[in-house]
């Protein structure tokens, strides 16, 4: 579990502030949280950064950009740099081009980098099964979360079947 | 699809139905979603986002779900009519305010509609009466796969559907729940209960969700988190917080009615009183005023007027709705004339 930016005590609150286009992320103490919002509530213009450190992205830290934001990707010719001005990506292909600008950046607005949720039908049947191995992992640690056990052990066997299949080429349904 | 028609009908999601209907209005789902062979709208050349806007429409004209759709298209249309489809809730600002091949696919019940040429090449939306995730969701589900049928989206295995903007990548879902919160904004509670959703990575916004300023005491509650959760996890989220905010209301409710039913009788009884008589009206009062009717009316202390026929009035005395309903443009002083005559008239019908 991630601190109190402020005081250390265990975070149970976490704000994603988007401020000018830049994505922030604040993880707060339930006490902390209520100053914060006493102070943003009171005077929404002011910067809480003063007094809350924000967690800022990898990317708005840096004071001069790096000469990697000029580069342009290949499909469709925009930069990073143009990227972080106006918040939209080129293309599909922007996602791979810049990748390791946008992990930190998805981890930011998200808490997470890995897709669980629907998958195109078209999609080959191994990355169907990752996928909704994916998805099971995700409800597992859910479930474990909430202490719903008896949904943890039943998560625990579909999971263990899928895993089976996989290993095993032979009952597979897939054609690669 | 002739627009005028639409004038005459009211849409799906006014109808006041559903489960917990007295205060949430509506459930929207939306998808975005991408062509995996061209550039986002952003940044894509003319004749390609046209060839985008012709497959699209291609696709929707046999596309296997029950409800027929009909293709408007938006790039034609007059500054009164892109303004008229906003007010209903059926294309975006953005959309209306865009530039090129661009346009909008709807349904006969209003409650599917999807944009095309918008921020991503398709963002498909399902609107309906009431708390209804579930019906919104199934019916989502299935208009994304018979889309799917006919074309590639653009997807990747680790971060799902690409989106333009990073925060809608993944699944490319916003869950949005309408609800009618007046006795939350009378008794200044509002502010402390959406800041701490607002915070936890559920947006508020007022009804047409642009300002932060809410029209009528409506707000929408929608997720933020579209990557790392499954689609129907992000539902799930957004229906646990509406059974607190529906009990925070009512308890709102009850205690207003407890402690001062005389003072809110009067209250609402007077906004009756103007919007069944007043011979000018701004838009704001009407949003006002309505609001507290509604209230009334779900309180039982008014029973003249039907929560369909206020939701309507809702929509129905915006500025491009009552130009539509006049068939001319009108200024604001005449608008003002035009609401107030349109309420008198409602009204009065309803009473009969
Ligand atoms: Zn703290
Ligand atoms: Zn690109």
């Amino acid at each position: 579990m991630k601190k109190c930016r402020r005081c250390q005590k265990p975070a149970t609150l976490h704000i994603t502030e988007v401020r000018k286009g830049d994505v922030t992320e604040i993880h707060l103490c339930e006490t902390c949280a209520r100053d914060y919002l006493e102070q943003t509530d009171s005077n929404p213009d002011s910067d809480p950064a003063a007094e809350f450190e924000f967690e800022k992205l990898p990317e708005s830290d840096e004071e001069t950009s790096s000469p990697a934001d000029d580069r342009g990707c290949p499909h469709c010719g925009i930069s990073f740099r143009e990227f972080r001005s106006q918040g939209r990506l080129g293309c599909p292909y922007c996602y791979v081009e810049f990748k390791s600008d946008l992990i930190p950046l998805l981890q930011n607005i998200h808490g997470e980098v890995q897709h669980c949720g629907k998958l195109p039908r078209r999609a080959p049947d191994s990355s169907r099964r990752q996928h909704e191995l994916l998805q099971l992992r995700n409800e597992l640690k859910a479930a474990v979360d909430e202490e719903d056990y008896e949904l943890a052990a039943r998560l625990r066997d579909d999971i263990q079947a899928i895993e089976k299949q996989i290993n095993s080429p032979a009952k597979s349904t897939d054609n690669e | 699809m002739d627009l005028d028609r639409l004038t005459q009908k009211s849409s799906e999601w006014l109808r006041g139905t559903g489960p917990e209907s007295d205060v949430v209005v509506s459930t929207r789902i939306r998808l975005a979603r991408n062509f995996a062979e061209f550039p986002f709208t952003t940044r894509i050349e003319e004749a390609a986002k046209a060839e985008v806007a012709a497959r699209a429409c291609e696709c929707f004209e046999d596309l296997a779900i029950p409800a027929k759709l009909s293709y408007i298209n938006v790039s034609t249309l007059d500054e009164l009519d892109r303004q008229f489809l906003v007010e209903r809730q059926l294309i975006s600002r953005e959309l209306s305010e865009g530039a090129g091949a661009r346009g909008v696919a709807i349904s006969n019940d209003e409650d599917i509609a999807i944009m095309v040429n918008e921020e991503d090449h398709l963002r498909v939306q399902v609107l309906r009466s009431g708390l209804t995730l579930d019906d919104c969701w199934k019916s989502m589900d299935e208009i994304d796969d018979a889309i799917e049928e006919q074309v590639a989206f653009a997807f990747h295995d680790q971060y799902g559907y690409l989106t333009a903007c990073p925060t809608n990548v993944g699944t490319g879902i916003r869950v949005s729940v309408m609800m009618h919160l007046p006795a939350l904004v009378q008794t200044r509670e509002i502010q402390k209960v959406f800041h701490a959703l607002q915070k936890i990575n559920l947006a508020v916004r007022g009804l047409y969700g642009e300002g932060s300023q809410a029209m009528g005491d409506f707000y929408q509650i929608s997720n933020q988190y579209t990557l790392g959760l499954s689609e129907t996890q992000v539902i799930n989220r957004v229906r646990e917080v509406v059974p607190m905010i529906l009990k925070y209301e009512r308890r709102a409710r009850e205690q207003m009615i407890e402690e001062k039913r005389q003072e809110l009788h009067d209250h609402i009884s007077r906004a009756y009183g103007v919007l069944s008589s007043a011979q000018t009206i701004s838009s704001e009062e009407t949003m006002h005023l309505l609001s507290s009717v509604r209230l009334g009316v779900n309180l039982g202390l008014i029973e003249d007027v039907s929560i369909p026929i206020l939701n309507e009035l809702f929509i129905q005395t915006q500025p491009a709705h009552l130009q539509k309903l006049k068939q001319k443009a009108l200024n604001s002083a005449e608008r003002n004339i035009a609401r107030a005559s349109l309420l008198r008239r409602r009204i009065a019908e309803a009473a009969e």
